[in-house]
């Protein structure tokens, strides 16, 4: 089980409350755990990532373990502790004002 | 009896204002979407309870949200905007070749008749349909597809298809409002386009009179009068007496001809609303006096309405999309501001009220009379 933290917006688009707990089945990467959340919650496609290139919006960043994972290739193997619901897995909006 | 709803969209959220016929008393509901940008709400003509709303923010991006109960619950729809094609960029601020990118959606415009068939006039300019209640979404290439699309610049607001008007009575007929490239008209409901801004003269643009490249704040047709069209461009409020064929001035005696928003009578073609902002660098009201101006005559000659609007120290801005007015048989008229103040007139202008006061600043007014 992989725990994802959404930011408010997202939780309140995605009309859930909390943690998301996801399983993923195959490789367990940052792309793969964007395409099983995406599947589950249909409203949150085009929020995270572009619709058609799959990269990541440039105000939208990926934190875990006290990383930022933003840059990493979306083939990357998330970190141990995520994969095994140690360490949750976030998605957050990047510090600006407005 | 007759009823009222003002749907307002503003920088953090959207609101919906709701009153008898009497318009005096006003219950409001919101904010919906709180902290996302509302660029524009409004509702079905063909289904009052149908509303769509544009939310957006530089975070997330873009979401459409549809409600079939008049606001009560809603639903998120296909927020897929992929241009089709076309050419692969405009004009830049600096001049230079600059790719298309999609940024949000300005404009929802339901179908007159068809619930599930909408227009969105989204930046950078390009024109999207849904028939599908907004699951879906297709471009629309014709728009882009005009020759002159790679010469269209941005405005300060970004290259946008703001204003999209559609005639009631012939569906296929449709105007699009672009900043910084003018008006385009289609006759074959959206398929093909024209650029329809001749009369207009800009001294912002090197050749002033040029056929594509003047920002166009606003335009607005009386259903009533089919063919005649008024609009506030950057500077100047115009006119056209033949669907676009020529535009001429009509500012007349107004204090300053710099605007946004513009506004028709329900009931009079000929009597039109303007906001007068004092220039372009200087977006707020002359003199800190907030004033629609009302002609009766179509243009040229124009009256202060102050009446219940402040007489000093506003210095607030009306944007495009934030005026409206409703079908009731004494017409009202809404108009919204950057500093959250939404006034209602129940007596076509005479006479203001703040319906309310503090919201975020205001980006669109629409209105519906429901009977």
């Amino acid at each position: 089980m992989i725990r994802v933290v959404l930011p408010a917006h997202l939780r309140k688009l995605a009309r859930v409350e909390g943690e998301v707990n996801l399983e993923l089945r195959g490789e367990l990467t940052q792309r793969a755990l964007l395409d099983a959340l995406e599947a589950r919650y249909p409203a949150l496609r085009g929020t995270i990532r572009d619709h058609v290139t799959r990269k990541r919006r440039p105000f939208v960043r990926f934190f875990a373990c006290e990383q930022d994972l933003s840059h990493d290739p979306p083939d990357t193997p998330l970190p141990a502790a995520v994969t095994t619901a140690a360490e949750p897995f976030l998605i957050v909006g990047a510090m600006s004002g407005g | 009896m007759s009823k009222v709803r003002v749907l307002v969209g503003t920088r953090k959220g959207a609101f919906i204002l709701s009153s008898d016929g009497k318009r005096k008393k006003w219950n409001v509901s919101g904010p919906h979407f709180g902290g996302w940008e509302i660029y524009h709400f409004k509702g079905s003509p063909a289904d009052p309870n149908r509303l769509y709303a544009s939310q957006s923010n530089a975070w997330f991006g873009q979401i459409i949200q549809r409600s079939d109960d008049a606001g009560q619950t809603w639903e998120p729809m296909g927020n897929q905007f992929t241009y089709d094609g076309g050419p692969q960029t405009h004009l830049w601020y600096d001049g230079t070749p600059h790719p298309w990118e999609f940024k949000r959606v300005w404009n929802l415009e339901p179908s007159p008749t068809d619930p599930d068939a909408v227009y969105a006039g989204v930046e950078d300019a390009a024109l999207f349909r849904t028939t599908d209640g907004g699951r879906n979404w297709r471009e629309m290439t014709g728009l882009r597809g005009h020759g002159s699309a790679p010469s269209w610049q941005p405005g300060a607001g970004g290259l946008c298809l703001h204003t999209i008007v559609q005639d009631a009575a012939d569906p296929k007929l449709l105007f699009g409002a672009i900043s910084a490239a003018g008006v385009f008209r289609s006759a074959d409901g959206g398929v093909s386009w024209q650029p329809a801004n001749r009369g207009l003269h800009s001294e912002s643009i090197p050749d002033p009179d040029a056929e594509v490249g003047h920002c166009v704040h606003r335009i607005a047709m009386h259903p009533a009068r089919l063919g005649v069209l008024f609009m506030q461009k950057h500077w100047d409020v115009m006119r056209s007496d033949n669907g676009g064929d020529s535009w001429h001035e009509i500012s007349g005696d107004l204090p300053t001809d710099f605007g946004f928003t513009i506004g028709i009578h329900a009931h009079e073609p000929q009597t039109v609303y303007v906001v007068p902002i004092k220039s372009d660098s200087e977006h707020y009201p002359p003199e800190g006096k907030l004033r629609v101006y009302r002609s009766r005559s179509g243009g040229n000659e124009w009256e202060p309405l102050g009446k219940g609007l402040p007489h000093s120290d506003c210095y607030v801005n009306v944007l495009r999309s934030a005026m409206a007015v409703d079908q009731l048989d004494q017409c009202g008229i809404y108009f919204g501001t950057t500093g959250g103040q939404v006034y209602g007139s129940a007596d076509a202008g005479d006479s203001w009220t703040p319906i309310v006061r503090d919201l975020p600043a205001v980006l669109s007014v629409e209105v519906q009379t429901l009977r």
